[in-house]
C-alpha cells in the first residue's frame, strides 16, 4: 500500500481534545464535500424547488412571472393535445419495454450457452447502446422512408404491395418509433439477463435434469424465479427512460403527423423552449415525475410477490 | 468446431439472422454515407456503393464546421466527465467514510433529487444560464451536467464495500484524510470510477435535449446539435445526412469495440447505460 506509514508519530493525543477534533473532522468533510455539493445545490437542489414555483406561475420570461395557482395544473384537465401526449407516452412505454425485455432474455439465453462467435454476436447486440440516439435516429428515418426507404423495399420484394408510409401516417409512425427504440434498447438489458443468467448455479439445472425436467419446465421453474431480482430491475430502469422518450421523436418525426408521436418530453420542450409558456411546461414535467414516481412505487410494492431474493 | 453440440449450433441459426438486423441500420448507415445522389433511389436497393463518394464526407466539413463540433463535443463530453467523476469522488468520500453535523440531512437532499427526470430541472437552469447572460457558452453546457447527484450516490455505495481495516493501518500511521482517499480508497475503485467515466461521456457525447437547449449558434452546438442542424438544412439530402451520423458514431463505436469488457463490467456493475 502507498500510504505514507512512516509519519506515525502524530497519532498520540487525540482522545484528549475529541471537541476539537470534530470540529477538524467536519470541516475536513466539508472541504470533500464542497465543490459537488455546491455544484448540486446550484445546478440541482435549488432548480427542484425553483421548478415548483414555476409551474404555479405563467412566465413567458419577457415579463416578470405572475402567480397563477393550480391554473396550469387545471389546463392539463382540459388539454386535448395533453391528453394524445399522455396516451403516445403510456402507449410508447408498453409498446417498448415487454418487447425488449422479452427479446433481450432470449438473445441472453442464447448467448449464455458455449456458442462459436459469442463476443461478436454480444458486440452486434450491443452497439446501438452506445450510439448517439440522434445518429441513429436519422438513420432509421431513412430506413423508414415511405418511397426509397430499406424497409419499404424489401416488404416490396417480399411481395407486400402497399407498405405502410410508416413516419408520414398516423397510425404508423408511433409503431416505427417504438421498434427503433426496441432495437436500440435491447443490448442494454441483455448485457444486465446475461450477467443475471451467469450467477444461476447450475446444480440447479442438473439436479432438476436428472429428475428429468424438460427444458421448458427448467426454464419456467428455475431460470425464471432465479432472474426474478434481474427483471424487476431491468423493469424499473427500462420503464424509467421510456417515459422520458425526446430524441426519436425530435429527429425521426418532431412529434407528428398531427401529433402521433408527440410525447410527454417532446411536449415540455415545445412549450418551454418554442411557445415559452414556462409555467405550463414547468406543470407538465411535475406530471412527468409524478407518473414515474407512482409506476416505481407500486413496482416495488408489488415486487415482493414474484421477485426473489436469496 | 468440435466441442460445440448441435444444439448450439441451432442457437447460432437463431442468433445469425438477429444479429444482421441488429447490425443492418449502421451498414447501410455507412453505405448511404458513399453513395451519390441519385444512387440513393435505386430500387432494388444496393449495399455496396460504386463508385464510393468519399467526398461527401468532405462537403459535410464545407457545409457545416463538423471540426468544430467535434471539438466542442470532445471539450464539453470530457470536462463533465473530469468534473464529475473527481467532485463526486471526493463528496462520496465524505458521505461514507466521515462523520459530520448534516450529513445525513444532506444525503437525504442528494438521494431525494434521483428520481427528479432531467427535464424538470431543465426550465429553471435554462432561466438561470440566460439571466447569467451564459447561453452559447462553454460554462452552459459544463456546469449544469457535471454535478449529478447519481455520481456521487453510486461512488458512496461502492466505498461502503470497501473494508475499513485497509484504512486503519493508514489512520494509526496519522495519513489525513485526503492520503487515506487519494492513496487507499481511490485505488481500490477502479472498476466504479472507469464505469462512471466510461458512461458519463457516453452519456454527454450522445447528450441532444440539453446542448439543444443552451445553445443557439452553430459554433457552440455540440455533434448532436449540429447533425440536427444538418437534417434542417438538408432534410432529404442523405448521403450527407448518413455521412454526419457516420462520423458521430465513430468515435465512440471504436473506443466501444477495444474496451467492450469495460463497457459491460461497467453496467453490470453499476446498472448504469440505459436510457
Amino acid at each position: 500500500m502507498a500510504v505514507d506509514v512512516k509519519r506515525s508519530v502524530r497519532a498520540g493525543p487525540r482522545q484528549a481534545h475529541s471537541g476539537r477534533l470534530q470540529r477538524r473532522t467536519t470541516s475536513t468533510a466539508y472541504g470533500f464535500l464542497l465543490p459537488n455539493l455546491l455544484g448540486f445545490l446550484i445546478f440541482t437542489f435549488f432548480p427542484v424547488l425553483a421548478a415548483l414555483l414555476i409551474s404555479f406561475s405563467h412566465w413567458d420570461l419577457l415579463r416578470p412571472p405572475e402567480w397563477a395557482g393550480l391554473a396550469n395544473y387545471r389546463r392539463l384537465v382540459d388539454d386535448a393535445t395533453f391528453h394524445r401526449v399522455l396516451r403516445n407516452t403510456f402507449v410508447y412505454v408498453l409498446g417498448t419495454v415487454p418487447a425488449q425485455m422479452v427479446l433481450a432474455l432470449l438473445v441472453a439465453m442464447a448467448l449464455n450457452a458455449r456458442i462459436p462467435g459469442r463476443l461478436f454476436f454480444r458486440a452486434a447486440y450491443f452497439m446501438p447502446v452506445v450510439a448517439s440516439t440522434v445518429a441513429v435516429a436519422l438513420v432509421w428515418r431513412w430506413i423508414f422512408h415511405a418511397d426509397f426507404g430499406l424497409l419499404n423495399s424489401v416488404l416490396f420484394m417480399l411481395g407486400v404491395d402497399d407498405p405502410p408510409s410508416w413516419l408520414q401516417s398516423t397510425r404508423w409512425a408511433l409503431p416505427a418509433i417504438i421498434i427503433m427504440s426496441i432495437w436500440q434498447q435491447i443490448g442494454f438489458s441483455m448485457v444486465l439477463f446475461l450477467a443475471g443468467l451467469q450467477s444461476v448455479p447450475a446444480h440447479l439445472y442438473e439436479a432438476a435434469k436428472i429428475d428429468g425436467a424438460s427444458s421448458w419446465h427448467r426454464f419456467v421453474h428455475i431460470t425464471i424465479p432465479m432472474l426474478s431480482s434481474t427483471t424487476f430491475f431491468v423493469l424499473v430502469i427500462s420503464i424509467i427512460n421510456s417515459f422520458q422518450v425526446f430524441d426519436q421523436a425530435f429527429i425521426m418525426t418532431e412529434g407528428g403527423p398531427a401529433n402521433a408521436t408527440n410525447t410527454l418530453v417532446f411536449n415540455i420542450y415545445r412549450y418551454a423552449f418554442q411557445f415559452f409558456q414556462m409555467g405550463y411546461a414547468a406543470a407538465m414535467a411535475w406530471v412527468l415525475f409524478a407518473i414515474i414516481f407512482v409506476v416505481t412505487v407500486v413496482q416495488f410494492r408489488y415486487q415482493r410477490q414474484w421477485v426473489h431474493y436469496d | 468446431m468440435l466441442g460445440y453440440t448441435i444444439g448450439n449450433w441451432l442457437l447460432v441459426i437463431f442468433l445469425v439472422p438477429t444479429a444482421v438486423v441488429m447490425l443492418m441500420p449502421f451498414v447501410w448507415m455507412l453505405s448511404t454515407s458513399l453513395k451519390s445522389a441519385g444512387a440513393v433511389f435505386e430500387y432494388p436497393p444496393s449495399f455496396i456503393p460504386s463508385p464510393l463518394r468519399w467526398d461527401n464526407y468532405s462537403r459535410l466539413f464545407e457545409v457545416l464546421p463538423f471540426a468544430r463540433f467535434f471539438v466542442n463535443s470532445l471539450v464539453v463530453a470530457g470536462s463533465v466527465t473530469l468534473l464529475g467523476v473527481s467532485t463526486s469522488a471526493m463528496a462520496a468520500y465524505a458521505f461514507a467514510r466521515l462523520r459530520f453535523p448534516g450529513r445525513d440531512a444532506l444525503f437525504l437532499g442528494y438521494l431525494g433529487t434521483l428520481m427528479i427526470p432531467a427535464q424538470v430541472v431543465i426550465i429553471p437552469n435554462f432561466i438561470l444560464l440566460r439571466t447569467l447572460g451564459w447561453i452559447d457558452t462553454y460554462q452552459a453546457l459544463i456546469l449544469p451536467a457535471a454535478f449529478s447527484a447519481f455520481g456521487t450516490f453510486l461512488l458512496r455505495q461502492y466505498f461502503l464495500t470497501i473494508p475499513g481495516e485497509l484504512e486503519d493501518a493508514a489512520v494509526v500511521d496519522g495519513a489525513s484524510h485526503w492520503q487515506i482517499f487519494t492513496r487507499v480508497i481511490l485505488p481500490l475503485s477502479g472498476p466504479a470510477l472507469s464505469a462512471l467515466a466510461i458512461f458519463t461521456f457516453l452519456f454527454n457525447w450522445n447528450s441532444f435535449l440539453y446542448p439543444l437547449v443552451v445553445t443557439n449558434s452553430v459554433t457552440m452546438s455540440t455533434l448532436t446539435v449540429g447533425l440536427n442542424t444538418l437534417q434542417g438544412q438538408y432534410n432529404t439530402a442523405w448521403t450527407l445526412l448518413m455521412a454526419g451520423s457516420v462520423l458521430a458514431l465513430l468515435p465512440v463505436l471504436t473506443v466501444f469495440l477495444f474496451a467492450q469488457r469495460y463497457f459491460i463490467k461497467g453496467i453490470t456493475l453499476t446498472g448504469i447505460g440505459g436510457r
